[in-house]
């Protein structure tokens, strides 16, 4: 159940377990989840802006983390990415469960090697439409949609609306947030409720208003580009699905 | 201090979540520890649109200095094989903050009851023996009833008696815990099952406010009895606790 987090935090230095010294990390971005993940790779990630610094590997009940870099979107896997021009910026796509007890030991392994002075944090993740309560039934809700939730010193406007009790987040999400809550570092989550539960081009498509948001408006890539990524990603994920045809 | 064990029915959970949102508590604190499965969530207790914003996370402290009581908050279950390491964070606090007395709010399984404890109140207390010392004699004043002690080998040997509380979570660790390090611990517990638990957490929290009088308890007229439960304010995340609404198209 033990996970291990490497990096490789100088160009050419080998993958070890713990930075030497702890990395100035202004903002990290996490996806968690397939779709939130995927939505990473077809706006902001790219090879030529990004390189792989780190990643986590992993077993649990529900999935085991690919030994690869090369990743597919359907694939699990956890790798962390810095934008090579800020190295400030650090970038994670999770699409990987993480059970829940070893998500404390997720925080401890990534945070512990940031310094988390002027550190904003942005989680983005999914969760099915079923788990959202509301007084109307979710029949009539229109989805995807995005909710939000914030620690108290994250200051910036958001999104999407709050999230309204009695709804609850729950998981490496919620890990996420309670420790940034804790320890006071401006952190917000975009939660995007789908009735979808693979990947999917429009539960994707639903972060896109967080493109506009100060931390990712200067991090997106060519929207040309994007919408080939998109394109690329329903080709290769409609071969399954062609099964009763 | 004041807190719930994870127990049957989380009917500690709902009496404190009563405590906090009546006495309009003020949140001072968190108790971050990796033991409990983590969730968020917006403020539980909120009344109004602006107090509705702050994050509130699955173990957090309250307080209300004019009673001189702090209030611990659990709102998740335990995580497989963490209830010592818990257990013994929270007795380490209780030391080194000089609570001068702990109750453990907390429930037991109902279909575990023996013959004689189906009959009569489903409501127990138990209190370590430096705080039997200081308030034995209150609880007999207001005749409550000691948990029993059951045989620890049933029809084998009658004789042997221990401390059994199914379905109690931790409570019986703790309890057993802050009677060897002499700190003041009671515990109030209610027999119930799982279900709609919110009636049996308005029955304990009265049982509670016997003793402490956290709210004054009105003296019902038609009935000469004390029943405070129109006193207690329901907390907002208490709606949809049984789901959503349901879809016109159903009927």
């Amino acid at each position: 159940r033990e996970i291990s987090v490497l990096w490789t935090l100088k160009p050419g230095a080998p993958w070890q377990s713990s930075a030497e010294e702890v990395f100035v990390c202004s903002k990290f971005i996490l996806a968690i989840g397939h779709n939130a993940a995927a939505f990473l790779s077809c706006f902001i990630l790219d090879s030529v802006c990004w390189e792989v610094v780190g990643v986590v590997k992993l077993w649990n009940e529900w999935c085991r983390t690919t030994n690869t870099t090369n990743v597919l979107p359907t694939d699990s896997f956890c790798l962390f990415y810095r934008l090579i021009s800020d190295p400030t910026v650090l970038l994670c796509q999770c699409s990987c469960y993480v059970a829940e007890d070893q998500q404390f030991q997720w925080l401890e392994k990534v945070f512990g090697c940031m310094q988390k002075e002027d550190l904003q944090v942005t989680i983005l993740s999914t969760c099915p439409l079923a788990d959202y309560k509301t007084q109307e039934s979710t029949l009539t809700l229109l989805s995807p949609f995005l909710k939000a939730l914030k620690t108290k010193e994250f200051k910036e406007p958001v999104c999407c609306p709050l999230l309204e009790q009695p709804n609850i987040v729950r998981d490496l999400p919620a890990a996420v947030l309670s420790y940034c809550q804790v320890w006071q570092i401006p952190a917000v989550l975009y939660q995007c409720y789908t009735d979808v539960i693979k990947l999917d081009t429009v539960t994707i498509e639903a972060f896109k208003p967080l493109l506009s948001s100060k931390i990712l408006k200067s991090l997106v890539k060519d929207v040309s580009e994007s919408t080939k990524n998109l394109k690329k990603l329903l080709t290769t994920n409609e071969t399954h699905n062609n099964i009763y045809i | 201090l004041l807190q719930p064990a994870v127990s049957v029915g989380n009917v500690g959970q709902l009496a404190i979540d009563l405590v906090i949102s009546t006495l309009n508590m003020t949140k001072v604190g968190y108790f971050y520890t990796d033991c409990l499965v983590p969730m968020v969530g917006n403020n539980p207790y909120a009344t109004a649109e602006e107090n509705s914003v702050e994050l509130s996370i699955n173990a957090e402290v309250y307080s209300l200095p004019s009673k001189k009581l702090v209030v611990l908050q659990i709102r998740s279950p335990f995580i497989k094989n963490k209830y010592r390491p818990f257990s013994q964070a929270l007795i380490s606090w209780v030391e080194s903050s000089k609570y001068a007395r702990v109750i453990l709010l907390s429930s037991s399984h109902a279909y575990q009851r023996n013959d004689e404890q189906l009959l009569g109140t489903p409501l127990r207390y138990l209190l370590t023996p430096d705080l039997e010392k200081a308030v034995g004699g209150l609880m007999q004043e207001l005749n409550w009833k000691e948990m029993e002690k059951v045989a620890a080998y049933p029809g084998i040997n009658d004789k042997e008696k221990v401390l059994h509380i199914p379905g109690g979570g931790i409570t019986k660790r703790l309890f057993t815990e802050s009677c060897s390090k002499g700190i003041q611990m009671a515990v109030l517990l209610k027999f119930c099952s799982e279900g709609d638990n919110i009636p049996d957490a308005f029955i304990l929290v009265n049982y509670l406010n016997e003793w402490l009088q956290l709210i004054k308890s009105e003296v019902s007229t038609s009935n000469n009895s004390t029943d405070a439960s129109s006193q207690w304010k329901i907390p907002s995340s208490w709606r949809l606790l049984f789901g959503n609404g349901l879809p016109p198209a159903l009927f």
